[in-house]
C-alpha cells in the first residue's frame, strides 16, 4: 500500500503487522550526479520516524530510507514512558498512542508466591501523560508512519538498502540499492536510526562494545482473557518456573506479555516451539486464577541481551541514534524509549544547523548528552541484569540473602532490582546550560526536563504546561517577567512567551511548586523541553545570553 | 562521620561468641548465606555509603 492511503485510513482499526509499502523510483535515482538533500535518516523504525516527523515538523525536508516494507512484525517493545508519550505528543501522535495503550504505572514483585515488593513509578497527580503505556511496537510504528504520512516533507524510500557510505568533510555520501538497481545520494548529514545491527556503522567500520550476558530469555506473547489488574509483575524462583525469574505484562487487544528466563544451557531453537512454550504459559496460569482459559500463542522469542555503546554518537557528518549506538537489556523499558529521546535531542539540534540558526559545533552537544544518557541507561540496566542473572557465586549469594531479607524486612525491598524503569536523564553537565545565579528549591536545575502540571488557558480551558510549550524556545516567566521581554528573539529559532497569570494559570499550584515560582523568576527552556536556564531577576540580556548558550553560540 | 577502627564494641568477648555461635550447625553455603544476610543488615543500619565504602576497601585491605 501507499503511505498515503494509511493516513486516509485513520480512525480504522489496521493489522499493522501485515501491512506492506509499496516501493517507488524517487527521482533522485535516474540523476546524472548525486543529488545532495539535507538530512537522510536510515532506518524507519520508531526512533527514525521520531526524528523524520520532529525534522519535517520544523521545516527540514527529509529522507527516510528503509529496507524493508513493513512495520514491526511482532510486539518487541512494548512499555513506553511517560517521557516518550511526551515527545509523541509533540510529534503529533501522542492521542493514538495512549488511547490504545494500556496505562500503567505500579510493579510488583513476587519472590515464590509472596509479594515481596512494589513499587509506583508516579506517585503524585498532575501530569498529563501517565507513567507507561503497554503498547505493541508495531502500533507505535503504525502511529508514527501515520503521522509521517501526514507531512510531505517526508520522503520515505522504502526497499533502499544502504550499502556504501563516505563521511566527507561536508557531506555524506550514500550507494544505496532498490528493486531498480543502485543509486547515490548524497546529504549534508545523516542520521544512523538503523538499529542494533545498525549496517550504517558497520559500514563504516564503527563498533558498539560493551558486555553481552550469558543468559536466555523467551518471550511468549500470549492472547487470553486473564483477569488481572494492569501492573508489571515480576516473580523470582516462582513454584511454576523455580530458579529463574518471570515477568507478566498486559498489552492491548487481550494479549499479554510473558518473559521467562531460560538460563544459558537452553537450546534457543527447542525452546521457541510451541510445544514448550504451552507447557510452561499453563504452569503459570494454573497458579493464578485463570486455570482452564484457553490462550493462544501470538508472537515468541528467545533472546540473549548486551549492554553495549558506540564511544561516540557522532562520526563528522554521520549520527548514531537509538540501538545502533546504544544497547542495555530489557528490563527496565530503556531501550526504544532511549531512542525516541535521541531522536527528540537530535531533531531541533540537527533543524537548527541546517537553517543556519546554529553552528554545526551544536551537534557535538548532541553526542555528549546522549553519550551521558546512555551510560545511565546501562548503568540502571546492567545493576537490574546482575541482580535478576547473578554472575558469580558471591553475587548470587548476595541475591538470595536480600530475596529472603526481602520478606522481612523494608529495608532488603529497595534493593530487589528487577529493573529500574526509564526516566529522562537530567543533563545536568550540559555546556547547553547557563549555571544559576540564585538559589532555587526543587528539582528544575538547569538540565532537568521540564515537569508537567496542570494549567488554564485564558479562554478557561484546561490545559497541561507541557502541551503549551512552544516548538522553539519557551520563556516560562511567573508574572510580568523582565524589562524589554518582548524584545528577546529566539536568535532564529521561535520564542514563545508564557507567562504565569496572563497567559496560564497555575490552576493548582503545582507550576509553582514544582518550578519553585516567585514572582518574576524565569525558566528559559529548549526545544526538547530541558531547563536550560533559569532566573529569579532577569533581564533581557540574561536571557539572550542564555539562549545564545543554548545554541552553542557562546 | 568516619568508619570507626578503633574499639568500639561494647562486649567484644561476647560479640564474637555470638558471632561463631550463630553460624553452630550450618554447613559452608548456609554460613555463607547467614553471613550474606547479616553483612545487608549491618550495611543498612550504619547507611553512610561514605563509611560502608570505607569498610570494603578495608575489608580488602586497601585502606590506609
Amino acid at each position: 500500500m501507499n503511505l498515503k492511503e494509511l493516513a486516509a485510513r485513520k480512525g480504522e482499526p489496521v493489522d499493522y503487522q501485515s501491512l506492506v509499502f509499496d516501493y517507488h523510483r524517487s527521482p533522485d535515482q535516474a540523476a546524472a550526479t548525486p543529488v545532495r538533500r539535507p538530512a537522510a535518516v536510515v532506518g524507519a523504525g520508531p526512533v527514525g520516524l521520531s526524528l523524520a516527523i520532529d525534522l519535517a515538523q520544523r521545516g527540514v525536508p527529509v529522507v527516510l530510507l528503509d529496507n524493508d516494507c513493513t512495520l514491526s512484525t511482532g510486539s518487541r517493545a512494548i512499555c513506553f514512558a511517560k517521557r516518550t508519550l511526551e515527545i509523541f505528543d509533540r510529534l503529533g501522535c501522542g492521542d493514538a498512542m495512549v488511547d490504545k495503550g494500556v496505562s500503567w504505572r505500579v510493579g510488583k514483585v513476587f519472590l515464590r508466591d509472596e509479594q515481596v515488593y512494589s513499587f509506583d513509578l508516579l506517585p503524585e497527580s498532575g501530569h498529563a501523560r501517565p507513567a507507561f503505556v503497554n503498547l505493541q511496537q508495531y502500533y507505535v510504528e503504525g502511529y508514527l508512519a501515520e503521522r509521517a504520512a501526514a507531512l510531505p516533507l517526508i520522503d520515505l524510500r522504502w526497499k533502499n538498502t544502504v550499502v556504501g557510505i563516505e563521511a566527507r568533510d561536508d557531506h555524506a555520501a550514500l550507494a544505496i540499492d532498490t528493486p531498480d538497481g543502485p543509486y547515490r545520494l548524497e546529504a549534508d548529514y545523516v542520521a544512523a536510526c538503523d538499529g542494533s545491527r545498525s549496517a550504517v556503522r558497520r559500514l563504516m567500520g564503527l563498533e558498539s562494545r560493551g558486555r553481552t550476558f550469558k543468559d536466555r530469555f523467551l518471550i511468549a506473547d500470549v492472547r487470553m482473557r486473564h483477569e488481572a489488574p494492569a501492573e508489571r509483575w515480576f516473580w523470582f524462583d516462582p513454584d511454576f518456573h523455580p530458579n529463574q525469574s518471570v515477568l507478566l505484562h498486559r498489552q492491548p487487544d487481550g494479549v499479554w506479555r510473558i518473559d521467562f528466563q531460560l538460563g544459558w544451557d537452553a537450546d534457543p531453537e527447542q525452546e521457541k516451539k510451541p510445544e514448550r512454550i504451552i507447557p510452561r504459559v499453563k504452569a503459570l496460569l494454573a497458579h493464578s486464577a485463570m486455570k482452564d482459559v484457553d490462550f493462544a500463542l501470538e508472537w515468541a522469542s528467545v533472546y540473549t541481551f548486551s549492554c553495549l555503546r558506540m564511544d561516540g554518537f557522532r562520526h563528522g557528518r554521520v549520527l548514531f541514534a537509538g540501538d545502533s549506538a546504544h544497547g542495555v537489556s530489557p528490563f527496565g523499558a530503556r531501550g526504544a524509549n532511549s531512542g525516541v529521546q535521541d531522536a527528540d535531542n537530535l531533531g531541533w539540534k540537527l533543524a537548527a544547523v541546517l537553517q543556519g540558526q546554529a553552528h554545526d559545533a551544536l551537534l557535538d552537544t548532541y553526542a555528549r548528552e546522549r553519550e551521558f544518557a546512555a551510560d545511565e541507561n546501562i548503568r540502571h540496566s546492567t545493576r537490574a541484569t546482575d541482580f535478576i542473572t547473578p554472575k558469580s557465586t558471591v553475587s548470587r549469594l548476595f541475591r538470595d540473602a536480600v530475596l529472603e531479607l526481602s520478606r522481612t524486612h523494608a529495608f532488603a525491598r529497595t534493593l530487589v532490582n528487577s529493573g529500574r524503569l526509564s526516566t529522562p536523564s537530567t543533563l545536568a553537565h550540559s555546556p547547553l546550560n547557563t549555571p544559576d545565579k540564585a538559589p532555587f528549591a526543587g528539582a528544575m536545575v538547569p538540565g532537568a526536563l521540564a515537569a508537567d502540571a496542570p494549567v488554564t488557558l485564558p479562554d478557561g480551558r484546561r490545559s497541561w504546561l507541557l502541551q503549551q510549550l512552544g516548538a522553539g524556545f519557551t520563556l516560562l516567566v511567573a508574572g510580568d517577567g523582565p524589562a524589554g521581554l518582548d524584545d528577546i528573539d529566539g536568535h532564529g529559532l521561535p520564542l514563545k512567551r508564557l507567562r504565569v497569570g496572563l497567559d496560564i494559570d497555575d490552576v493548582d499550584g503545582l507550576l509553582a511548586r514544582r518550578y519553585d515560582l516567585q514572582p518574576g523568576t524565569a525558566y528559559l527552556l529548549r526545544p526538547d523541553q530541558h531547563v536550560c536556564a533559569r532566573f529569579r531577576n532577569a533581564c533581557a540580556a540574561d536571557v539572550d545570553a542564555a539562549i545564545r548558550q543554548a545554541l552553542a553560540l557562546a | 562521620m568516619e568508619l570507626i577502627t578503633a574499639p568500639n564494641l561494647e562486649a567484644a568477648d561476647d560479640f564474637y561468641e555470638a558471632l561463631i555461635d550463630a553460624h553452630r550447625d550450618l554447613d559452608a553455603d548456609r554460613s555463607q548465606a547467614l553471613n550474606a544476610r547479616l553483612i545487608l543488615l549491618l550495611a543498612n543500619h550504619i547507611g553512610s555509603q561514605r563509611v560502608l565504602l570505607d569498610a570494603l576497601a578495608a575489608a580488602r585491605g586497601a585502606a590506609r
